[in-house]
């Protein structure tokens, strides 16, 4: 891969993360919590993704981004307030600002017209905020790649004002400025394309060569530009270094302006002093706050006396100190952390067969050999959690990208939806949060377009026109549970039932419990929708949603309350790799059930066991009667049932909440195992969900508790006896 | 690694032989990952009787399929002289049990001969062509069609 290709991928990765903190900033910004730091990192994400744009020549996504940040520009100084209306402006330019990094990223053609309509909204904003005399700001041939540039850029459009002013600029960086690899040749390089400029070299600050510190900064410049831009493009060339160095910025013929109320000859940009004065002010902050400090303290006796001279340095100061509290990252392919993690799992297994191989060998317990080996146990589990650890993510990236169904589907129905995530810190393994997207997708787009009504039913109703869709997510008892809710109208039960009647799901005649027809809608072809809209009926039905929750070793189950509204909730693993699980042994063969399917285990007595039909079984535990599987019958192991005294029963709870009791012989242990894949090199067999690798070397079947219950109500599986005590 | 017709006439390529009972079969030897010995395998339930179960191949788990009762031939009892013929078919990496390996030979194309019509058509399906060695009669076992493809087994 040569370079530059490195170079674009390293960006299009940054991108994406700079999208995200866009669109949180946004949210948080849409509650009308926003601080100026909010709106600030919002900016600095669409300025980061223009600028480096602009590095790819990505002209589509430079004039989009820099429309944005106009708009985004304008809440920053004030000039235009973060309402309602501006705000979903905003997010739907989110959303097309992520298309196009998508678009540029995969080299797919860019058709004007997918951003241009949004790109209008942003204008109409902006153009509204400070009327007609700016409109020239916008124009896309005005803009100018900032800092990141690879110093090839034509120099067209800069002669667009004929009026030139004078700068005096000082820039003094600090160590931080170059801690932070920053370039000050570049800034110097990007001023002096701004304009004609003299730069000077202040070096008198440069100590003995034995008192060098080789980290330190000890050089400033005073730099006299002249130039047709305005004070705002100025700074913005010290954007990225401004708070690792001390910056001035002077236009001396309109210094004392601020305090005049009509500027003398300022035809051009009639804002800019007031502008330059901003950036001066808040350069000057810093020694604001320590002069105010001992002022603070003072008055520290009375401490609710409203002090307002020395508040805005003190929100400045919490703003410094609040910045370097950013958590240090890396980037890691994930085949790396793959390899790992089944690295790991080798290593889990290795050291429970030597394990084995120890107790084997009759090696007393307090033996040195003994104790060593328990600490490799703890040492191997350690990392095993440490591993897993690395690849799992928080849920909020996907909870982010459902705020974007949210928006689309309900400007597509013409609903108003109010969309509100929680815990969205929650941390899940990457592959299971990768593969939530689809089925998550899916419930999003069904909670609003199906699960939600009409703003006028609603307020018909007597509920807010508003709807509210709600995404959370939570850790409970060793899984992850994520719920999808919607203050709708919740289930149309009789129509549920009358439609799977139509659709020949159901005998006409059958009687259905309200959570049996609640859970109709999963079935393979069941749709209610009267006239399949382009956003819920793509053929995809919530059988599909179930399925792949299914394949993640998940559950889903729903809940609804006529007029309140419905909620669909997953209760999925936290990884695809370990599972603990209980080692059962059934007729010679070693069998692992998740442990999260087990109610509890006993020991049936006979008196307790009744037939029911020709080979039918159930059992009685604490008066309720619930079926009795003999898992050895039922796998094809063995043909006749085993004595239920002779073995030990399990009581399991299905995902739809019904109960059975699985017979086996005994059971082994209690551990955990790690999951191996049947389906790479065979296939989905029917109560098998995966094998993994036990002590001695030997692959053992992880039970598929759901599938195995179901296939004992149709009984479809004819068993072949076929394997007697093992191969 | 395309078995679908007979070998090229024009190719020399290298093929394992083997024994299953007392039939002689090959595989291309660009398919075969390893060869190893007999280890008790774990029994999958609901899949046809040729599928012998599964084993632990350094990590994953490989399933096992008993060519003999493949082709229709008494199953074999695995003793611990039984082989077990690791292959690659497209992605899944499948393990052959048969009773010996007897031969790595090279080929010419024109050897190969069309399979004679008096097998049945299960037989027909997964036999690629015959080859004569030496008055022995060798068949190439086309790995396409020995596993129960996915349908088939969630059927």
């Amino acid at each position: 891969m040569d370079v530059m290709d490195t170079i674009r991928q390293t960006f299009f990765q940054e991108c994406s993360e700079q999208l995200t903190e866009m669109e949180s900033g946004l949210l948080v910004m849409s509650e009308g919590e926003a601080d100026s730091d909010t709106i600030n990192a919002v900016f600095r994400a669409v300025h980061s993704i223009k600028g480096g744009a602009g590095a790819f020549k990505l002209e589509a996504l430079v004039q989009f981004a820099h429309k944005f940040e106009t708009a985004l520009d304008h809440i920053r100084s004030g000039k235009l307030a973060a309402g309602g209306d501006v705000m979903k402006v905003l997010l739907r330019a989110a959303d097309i600002l992520s298309d196009l990094v998508d678009a540029s990223r995969d080299d797919v053609a860019i058709e004007p017209d997918t951003w241009q309509a949004s790109a209008d909204e942003l204008l109409a904003l902006t153009a509204s905020a400070d009327g007609a005399e700016d409109e020239d700001d916008f124009g896309s041939i005005d803009f100018q790649p900032a800092l990141i540039d690879f110093g090839d850029t034509p120099s067209d459009g800069i002669a667009i004002e004929p009026l030139t002013s004078t700068f005096n600029i000082g820039f003094r960086p600090k160590p931080e400025l170059y801690g932070n690899a920053n370039e000050t040749i570049l800034v110097l390089r990007e001023l002096s394309r701004m304009g004609t400029t003299q730069i000077a070299c202040d070096t008198s600050d440069i100590p003995s060569l034995d008192d060098i510190d080789p980290a330190g900064a000890y050089i400033s410049w005073t730099i006299a530009l002249d130039t047709t831009e305005n004070a705002d493009a100025v700074a913005s060339v010290f954007e990225f270094v401004d708070t690792d160095a001390d910056i001035s910025i002077e236009q001396p013929s309109s210094f004392s302006l601020p305090d005049l109320p009509e500027p003398f000859k300022f035809s051009a940009s009639t804002d800019a002093p007031v502008e330059v004065a901003e950036v001066i002010e808040s350069v000057e902050a810093p020694s604001a706050v320590v002069e105010a400090a001992p002022v603070i303290r003072e008055e520290a006796t009375a401490p609710v006396v409203p002090f307002p001279a020395a508040a805005p340095p003190q929100q400045t100061a919490a703003k410094t100190d609040a910045k370097p509290a950013a958590l240090a990252t890396i980037r890691v392919e994930f085949d790396r952390v793959d390899r790992l993690i089944n690295l790991v799992g080798e290593l889990v297994i290795n050291q429970a067969m030597l394990s084995q191989r120890v107790a084997e060998s009759n090696i007393s317990n307090s033996s040195p050999i003994a104790v060593g080996l328990e600490e490799l146990e703890q040492l191997t589990r350690e990392i095993q959690e440490g591993v897993m650890g690395i690849s799992a993510q928080p849920v909020k990236p996907l909870f982010q990208r459902m705020g974007r169904i949210v928006r689309e589907v309900s400007d597509a129905t013409g609903k108003e939806v109010r969309f509100k995530t929680e815990g969205d810190a929650t941390e899940v393994d990457k592959t299971v949060v990768e593969r939530l997207a689809d089925p998550l997708t899916h419930m999003i787009r069904n909670a609003v377009d199906h699960g939600l009504e009409t703003p006028e039913a609603r307020v018909a109703a007597g509920k807010p026109a508003e709807g509210v869709v709600r995404l959370t997510a939570a850790h409970r008892s060793g899984r992850i549970v994520i719920e999808v809710s919607d203050d709708g109208a919740g289930i149309n039960r009789a129509k549920v039932r009358e439609s799977a009647i139509k659709k020949g799901l159901i005998p006409a005649d059958v009687q259905l419990t309200d959570s049996e027809i609640d859970n109709l809608l999963f079935l393979p072809g069941f749709s209610t929708a009267n006239s399949i809209s382009n956003i819920s009926g793509r053929g995809v039905g919530m059988d599909v949603v179930k399925r792949s929750i299914q394949a993640l070793g998940g559950r889903i189950s729903i809940t609804s309350r006529p007029g309140k509204g419905s909620t669909f909730s997953l209760s999925l693993p936290l990884t695809l790799a370990v599972l603990d699980g209980m080692v059962v042994c059934v007729n010679g063969q070693t069998l692992v059930l998740p442990l999260t399917a087990i109610v509890e285990t006993l020991k049936p007595k006979e008196q307790d066991v009744h037939c029911l039909g020709a080979d039918g079984r159930v059992m009685a535990i604490r008066s309720t009667f619930v079926p009795l599987i003999d898992v050895g019958v039922k796998l094809g192991f063995r043909r006749t049932t085993l004595n239920p005294s002779a073995g030990v029963a399990i009581l399991i709870e299905t995902e739809n909440g019904s109960r059975s009791a699985l017979l086996v012989d005994s059971i082994q242990d209690q551990r955990q195992v790690v999951i191996k894949s049947l389906e790479t090199n065979y296939g989905n067999v029917s109560g098998i969900a995966a094998a993994t690798i036990l002590g001695d070397g030997r692959v053992a079947l992880i039970l598929d508790v759901d599938s195995l219950v179901k296939a004992s109500d149709v009984d479809q599986l004819a068993p072949e006896l076929r394997y007697g005590t093992g191969g | 690694m395309t078995e679908s017709s007979l070998p090229g006439t024009n190719d020399n390529r290298e093929f394992v032989a083997f024994r299953v009972g007392s039939q002689e079969f090959c595989v291309d030897i660009m398919c075969v990952r390893e060869i190893r010995g007999w280890t008790a395998a774990t029994p999958l339930p609901h899949t046809p009787d040729y599928v012998r179960g599964v084993i632990n191949l350094r990590g994953a788990v490989l399933p096992i399929v008993d060519l003999a009762s493949r082709f229709g031939l008494p199953e074999t009892e695995p003793t611990p002289r039984s082989v077990i013929i690791v292959v690659q078919i497209s992605k899944q990496v499948v393990g052959l049990l048969v009773d010996a390996v007897s031969d790595i030979f090279t080929t010419t194309g024109a050897s190969w001969q069309p399979t004679p019509e008096i097998a049945s058509d299960n037989v027909k399906s997964m036999v690629g062509g015959i080859y004569a060695l030496d008055g022995r009669m060798i068949s190439l076992v086309l790995l396409n069609s020995i596993i129960p493809t996915a349908e088939k087994v969630a059927a």
